[in-house]
């Protein structure tokens, strides 16, 4: 029976946290992340569950810390947001090659400078080459629901990659949503208990960790990161498929909103997902015009071919991304997706649109208006801006 | 709480780091090592940290580790955090009976990874009174880069980044006091040591150290023959000159109570410290006398502080 309640993104991050009740957190404070390692040291203060919470002196020893409890055998994690996640940078790489099964509360806010607390992608979508899974939110129920996910993919043999769970600061994090929980005995059971094969602290086989690699085996370090990032693709698969057993709700790759007839659709990730679908629904509703949207749900390992395919009948398509890459051709999810349609030979025309960096609104009309340029450049077969902004200052 | 120190049968303890790694001969770093793990219970198991440096990547390199016990290395400036978060993993899985066994952790850095870009990291960890040793082998620069001065570095030291020259004496700051800043942290033992007298003060600190519950500090005097530039023959020498000079004094700091582990008979003037390494070299041409002077009157301005700390 699930439990209905109303929680804000970081109580039910924070609450999943309870109820899997790892062994170790290492935590440093960093808005709007702040509250979910609050939450927990209050359950442990609370005897309410039997984890060790490491108050570090800062991020780049939180992830220094995971990294080590992970590796001795015990099950992990921390959470962080912005520039507490830049301060780790090197230690994203370094868990990913040691191949433990990490996972990393992420809540989404823009990097500095200026200094901003606000929502924007720019710390996950830097760290997107980091051999880290990335799964995304829309809304509270979603970051719940993939946070229950993260440790099974994680700790599968076949990927023992660490796992980001992001969610969008302050819209998601603080923002509070009726939310359905799912039992603590059954996420006891859907998680599991960590039994890792190789661990320092196995006393039948000690394990030397972080090694020195230079050219002759750097590579090879490397191909296998890869193999596993594509391995988990099937296994993100397989749990989301026993998830839907367990609560009846489904996820995959991507969302697909109104896209199946659709002639101009919207490519977005995270919270700003919710404005579009009601822009989809007034459009369609008022005008009738074929608009859709795909949500990206799983950024890393970036599923290339089934999202090429879900937009293989669209005119044009809006790439919107919240965070800079001041590259020529736009932003990081402009140039996944537009990769991906070109491996695809997909003849869709493509515009990569810049939104909510540093936590800036986006409306419903911001949206109307990105459907009427998609339909406006499908009539002219011509694009003349390949970037742009949305709510610029002019 | 020990039994009476024979080196014979402390020598004859199983080693736990093997033979075969890449360290140069002559070099402090791997004696300290050994030494540090030979005053380990042979029953009890342990984890061993590390910091980047010539260490690690000369004791664990793909596909070959020198170490009998498991090994963690990160990176260069987090072998505090990372072995606190090894020790947490451990203090919860013992908590909930997944292990069984005894295990102990013993982290190692050179001056580079402890004095200075790990030294946030090391902070951290000790404040947090996890129950682990740092064991900082000291030998006064970032050696593994080819000698590079760090805080670690003595005043004048010529070193790549602090080259002496007709405008330069070398270095010209004096080092940072990290064993003082340590026992600064108000943990239970803080320890200076060197190797000197069969290797019998730093197996009682060691053993110390590692037995006492909670953080421990080791600032382990390591020479190094290519930073400092000697004979890989005189490195007992060298030790023995650091401590009789007392440039190098060797005390432990017990719960807040400082205790002198040694003092010279006979106190010798620095030069016997100086002389032996090429680093000092420019100190003893002619007109440079004041240097050796201004490098003595440190030396006894630190050497009369300990003792006061040590009388209180």
């Amino acid at each position: 029976m699930a439990v209905r309640e109303r929680l804000s993104g970081n109580e039910a991050v924070a609450y999943a946290i309870k109820q899997i009740e790892p062994d170790v957190m290492p935590a440093f404070p960093i808005t709007p992340s702040t509250e979910i390692p609050q939450y927990v040291a209050t359950y442990i203060a609370n005897g309410e569950i039997d984890t060790e919470f490491i108050p570090v002196e800062s991020e780049h020893s939180a992830m220094s810390a995971t990294l080590g409890a992970c590796a001795a055998g015990a099950r992990a994690l921390t959470a962080t947001s912005s520039c507490g996640m830049a301060l780790m940078w090197e230690e994203l790489y370094v868990a990913a090659s040691d191949r433990l099964p990490i996972v990393m509360a992420l809540v989404n806010r823009a990097l500095s400078g200026p200094i901003n607390i606000n929502a924007d992608h720019s710390d996950s979508m830097g760290a997107r080459d980091s051999g880290w899974i990335q799964i995304y939110a829309e809304s509270n129920q979603e970051v719940y629901d993939n946070f229950l996910q993260a440790f099974p993919i994680a700790e599968h043999k076949d990927v023992m990659l660490p796992v980001m769970i992001c969610q969008d600061g302050f819209i998601t994090s603080h923002g509070v949503e009726n939310i359905l929980l799912v039992e603590t005995d059954s996420v006891k059971q859907f998680v599991g208990e960590r039994n890792p094969e190789h661990y320092l602290l196995n006393a039948k086989e000690p394990m030397a960790v972080g090694p020195y690699a230079v050219s002759n085996y750097y590579m090879e370090t490397k191909r296998g990161q890869r193999e596993a990032m594509k391995n988990a693709r099937k296994v993100i698969l397989e749990v989301a498929e026993r998830f839907e057993k367990m609560t009846g709700r489904k996820y995959g790759f991507f969302e697909e909103y109104c896209l199946e007839d659709a002639e101009y659709a919207i490519v977005i990730i995270g919270s700003a997902a919710g404005t579009c679908k009601a822009a989809v629904n007034k459009i369609r509703k008022e005008t009738g015009k074929k608009v859709g949207l795909l949500k990206i749900r799983v950024f890393r390992p970036f599923p290339e071919e089934e999202l090429a395919a879900a937009l293989s009948h669209v005119k044009t398509i809006a790439v919107l991304d919240r965070s800079e890459m001041f590259s020529a051709t736009g932003g990081p999810l402009g140039a996944e997706v537009q990769a991906a349609l070109y491996q695809a030979k997909a003849d869709a025309d493509v515009v990569n649109y810049f939104y909510g960096l540093g936590g800036r609104d986006i409306t419903v009309e911001d949206f109307e208006q990105v459907y009427s340029k998609l339909e406006r450049i499908a009539k002219e077969h011509k694009v003349t801006d390949k970037y742009d902004y949305i709510g610029l200052r002019k | 709480m020990e039994a009476a120190y024979n080196l014979k049968e402390i020598m004859n303890k199983p080693e736990r780091l093997a033979p075969g790694h890449r360290m140069c001969a002559g070099c402090g770093g791997t004696i300290a090592v050994r030494a540090v793990l030979r005053a380990l219970h042979e029953e009890d198991r342990a984890v061993i940290g590390n910091a980047t440096g010539c260490l690690e990547v000369s004791s664990f390199m793909y596909p070959y580790t020198a170490y009998e016990d498991s090994y963690i290395h990160n990176a260069f400036e987090n072998a505090g955090a990372t072995l606190s978060g090894v020790e947490t993993a451990y203090r919860v899985l013992k908590r909930k009976g997944k292990i069984k066994e005894n295990y102990k952790f013993i982290t190692f850095g050179g001056d580079g990874g402890t004095y200075d870009i790990g030294f946030q990291s090391l902070s951290g960890a000790m404040e947090r009174g996890h129950d682990m040793v740092y064991v900082c082998y000291d030998n006064g620069a970032y050696m593994n880069t080819g000698t590079q001065r760090s805080s670690a570095t003595p005043q004048f030291a010529d070193t790549t980044t602090t080259p002496a020259g007709k405008e330069s004496n070398g270095k010209v700051q004096v080092r940072k006091d990290l064993a003082a800043i340590m026992a600064e942290h108000h943990i239970p033992y803080v320890a200076q040591t060197t190797f000197t007298n069969n290797f019998k003060d730093l197996h009682v600190k060691a053993q110390k150290a590692i037995y006492t519950p909670g953080a421990a500090f080791l600032n382990v005097l390591s020479p190094c023959p290519r930073g400092w530039g000697y004979e890989p023959s005189e490195l007992m020498n060298i030790c023995k000159a650091a401590v009789d000079t007392c440039y190098w004094p060797m005390f432990e700091v017990v719960d807040g109570k400082w205790i002198l582990s040694y003092e010279p008979k006979h106190k010798l003037p620095v030069e016997e410290f100086l002389r032996s390494q090429r680093r000092f070299k420019h100190l003893f041409t002619r007109g440079n006398e004041d240097l050796i002077v201004e490098f003595q009157k440190e030396v006894d301005k630190r050497w009369e502080e300990l003792q006061t700390r040590c009388s209180e």
